[in-house]
């Protein structure tokens, strides 16, 4: 995990971004770092003290020039909200899970919990237990938020709060959320929560607008999994892809056609949807869900274990 | 028939005055009574606000609870309105006339609540007027607001156009009344001087209204049940819910009807002009709307049986003989069918006091029905609910939510009784003028010609 609470990338974005405009190169090109997003490099600033890391730019009039690390600011653009309502240009986010690598361990949940600040008892990904028929084996099945691209959830909202991005996430933003619950009624796969009482808040400061936070929890508002976008923007995968150690989730940029797991590998999308015979959850709905599964075939672990609990027990 | 003596008219009109402004002890009971109610349901919605929703038995799985239920209920009721004075209107029933106030005020005070209860549900009320600033006009919900609105709004005009006439007779006729109520009938009245002008415009007013109003009820009602028949849900995903809101709720309307003039006509000592004849027509409609409301049950609820397909079996085995089942076969059994055995007979019919017990089983299971179309769909979602925590895969209402919602049915009363209290309760030239054409048995009022002293009355 790169950036497991990555609150720190967030903080002071407005202090840096005015010297920035002065002092340093907009556009940098960074080396070493290659899921870099947007950087700047300061030629005068000696205050900071030297890392011994040498990285290299790209300065404006062409010049490739090699410097130390910590010359180089923590620039971030600053991000509008229009920039969260529209999406990261050029991407179209899909995530792949593999079931037959699914053990049910939990640790997407864990890691995503941890990502967004989430108490125990909220689940953004939640592993359920699954059995087609009464005959057929068992098995685990993470279900985040699909993101479908024919959202029930957005076209049901009053107040614009839950949108469709660009980039194929459906967002929440929480500033705008009135709370009515209707986006709940709407979704046929019941990832969404809402905030019933007060949450805790955790001492962080986030500058970006809602949409993009990664708390999200707000009394008397609706989260659920945001597809980690605030990951996605400095090209890093979401919580749960790197905390799952089976290498079972997939995620990636369909325009790309590209997904990576937890090992870093990086695959054609199309061909493991292809070999892997993909299907999407409950297709016949028409919401165009943008979380393919690889279906259970050859498990890697012992599905006889697993026990269904029955349908609306109690812990 | 020739023109009512003047002398008769004046009494008549005495008599219906009669119940402005005055006092009756039952009644300054049940204002009272009702007024505590809402005060705790303040109270419980001030610890509400405070709080968060947390206090009450919603949670992510029944994320729709008691609130939104009611929503329904007084969404429905406010249909009754539309059925008097458009529906009956239409089919020539000339017996409405005494009715069509007391129904107007039963629409107002029921579509004023409707509008109220989605704010009581809401995570963040004060960001309502979010629905204006950053309304987006393709969610049901906006089409809920607008329509919800613009019967409000065709309501309160419904209501005050035939009382011009009666603001009229007020302002000449009760001149001991304090000034300021003086001045605001002559504001009301708007200059009305019942010349045949006046008049025609009046009617013709009405008679548009009447038009545009009915769409606008029908559409009211069909909207709220497509907020839930828009989604993909089990048990709600059905094309049947329009129409059987729709009509769900002319029935309930028509129970709540029978239940509220049955209070008036002793209450108020209305038995000259709410007559045995109101209650039978009332529970001729009544039985019509019950058979058929019973006819898209077995639709609604039989048609998925049959198939039982996977996943409306679990919200349909719980119904059946499921958790729900006892209310379930309540609404059906004693909701619906019991009244339809009791007002298929003609004797029963006549009867004030079976029409009115009908009309109580009727309306509670209109009301439990309410819940059992929100309720147990959202227990059975499509991805059964699992690792459920405590309290998320059941639905007990807590304390706080049962007080609101007591205090709303109650609000819903009160605000009937005071919208009684400042304006006669008959629609007084309508039915004078109506006697005067048709005579007194095709509007249904009794005795009211040969006038006699009415005793308890003082005019």
């Amino acid at each position: 995990m790169a950036c497991g609470n990555n609150c720190s990338c967030n903080n002071n974005n407005a202090g840096n971004q005015d010297n920035s405009r002065r002092d340093f190169l907009v556009k940098g090109l960074i080396g070493g770092i290659g899921a870099a997003f947007l950087s700047g490099c300061s030629t005068n600033d000696k205050t900071k003290p030297e890392s011994g890391e040498k990285i290299n730019v790209l300065t404006h009039d062409g010049k490739l020039v090699t410097v130390d690390k910590s010359q180089v600011a923590n620039f971030k653009p600053h991000i509008s909200e229009e920039d969260v309502r529209k999406g990261i240009p050029g991407k179209k986010f899909v995530m792949v899970i593999d079931l037959a690598k699914c053990d049910g361990c939990g640790k997407c949940t864990k890691a995503c919990n941890k990502m967004h600040y989430l108490p125990k008892n909220k689940e953004w990904i939640e592993v359920i237990e699954m059995q087609d028929s009464p005959e057929v084996a068992p098995y685990y099945f993470p279900k985040p938020c699909y993101h479908c691209d024919n959202p029930p959830c957005t076209k049901v909202c009053p107040v614009d709060a839950t949108f469709k991005r660009e980039d194929g996430i459906v967002a929440i933003d929480t500033d705008r959320c009135i709370g009515c619950r209707f986006c709940m009624a709407a979704c046929p796969y019941s990832v969404r929560l809402f905030n019933w009482t007060e949450p805790i808040k955790p001492n962080i400061i986030e500058t970006t607008p809602a949409a993009e936070n990664v708390f999200q929890s707000k009394k008397g508002c609706v989260e659920k999994c945001d597809f980690c976008p605030h990951m996605a923007r400095e090209g890093k995968l979401p919580a749960c892809v790197t905390g799952c150690p089976m290498n079972a989730i997939w995620f990636g940029d369909a325009n790309e056609d590209a997904v990576t797991c937890y090992d870093g590998t990086t695959t054609k999308l199309s061909q493991l949807l292809e070999d892997g015979g993909a299907y999407r959850f409950m297709e016949e709905l028409g919401t165009e869900p943008r979380v393919y599964y690889l279906p259970p075939t050859n498990r890697i672990y012992d599905a006889k274990e697993i026990k269904i609990e029955k349908e609306g027990s109690e812990n | 028939m020739e023109k009512l003596n003047p002398e008769i008219k004046n009494q008549i009109e005495n008599e219906l005055l009669g119940t402005v402004g005055r006092r009756y002890r039952q009644e300054t009971f049940w204002v009272i009574f009702l007024g505590v109610i809402c005060i705790g349901g303040t109270v419980a919605w001030i610890i509400q606000l405070r709080k968060g929703l947390g206090v009450t038995a919603m949670r992510d799985y029944v994320s729709w609870g008691l609130y939104i239920s009611l929503l329904f209920f007084f969404v429905g009721v406010s249909l009754i309105g539309a059925l008097v004075s458009c529906v009956l209107r239409m089919s020539g029933a000339k017996w409405r006339y005494p009715l069509i106030r007391i129904a107007e005020a039963v629409t107002l005070s029921a579509i004023f609540f409707a509008g109220f209860m989605p704010v009581l549900d809401m995570g963040r009320p004060e960001r309502l007027y979010f629905l204006i600033t950053h309304g987006r006009i393709q969610s049901p919900i906006l089409w809920d607001v607008v329509a919800i609105a613009t019967y409000f709004i065709g309501s309160v005009i419904y209501f005050y156009l035939p009382l011009i006439p009666d603001l009229a007779i007020m302002r000449d006729k009760l001149t001991d009344a304090p000034m300021w109520r003086k001045k605001l009938w002559r504001w009301l009245a708007m200059g009305w001087e019942d010349n045949l002008l006046q008049r025609r415009l009046l009617k013709k007013a009405m008679l548009i209204l009447c038009i545009v109003i009915l769409p606008v009820a029908i559409s009211v009602h069909t909207i709220s049940a497509w907020l839930i028949a828009f989604t993909l849900r089990p048990g709600w995903n059905s094309t049947i819910m329009g129409p059987y809101f729709v009509f769900g709720a002319l029935m309930a309307g028509t129970a709540i009807m029978i239940l509220i003039i049955a209070k008036l006509r002793h209450g108020y000592r209305l038995e000259h002009y709410l007559t045995p004849k109101h209650f039978n027509n009332l529970a001729k409609i009544l039985l019509a709307l019950t058979a058929f409301y019973l006819y898209l049950n077995i639709n609604k609820y039989g048609v998925p049986a049959f198939k039982m397909a996977k996943e409306e079996k679990a919200v349909l085995e719980d119904l059946f003989y499921g958790k729900n089942a006892f209310l379930f076969w309540f609404t059906q059994i004693v909701g619906l069918i019991i009244p339809i055995i009791i007002l298929s007979f003609k004797k029963i019919r006549q009867s004030i006091k079976w029409v009115v017990a009908a009309s109580v089983m009727v309306l509670l299971g209109a009301l439990i029905n309410r819940y059992l179309i929100v309720v147990p769909n959202m227990l059975h979602p499509f991805v059964p609910i699992q690792h459920a925590q405590h309290g998320y895969a059941t639905y007990n209402p807590t304390l706080i939510e049962w007080t609101i919602t007591a205090s709303s049915l109650a609000g819903f009363v009160l605000l009937i009784i005071l919208l009684f209290k400042p304006f006669p309760v008959i629609t007084m030239w309508e039915v004078i003028e109506e006697v005067e054409k048709r005579g007194e048995k095709e509007i249904g009022v009794e005795n009211i010609v040969n006038f006699q002293n009415i005793p308890g009355h003082a005019s």
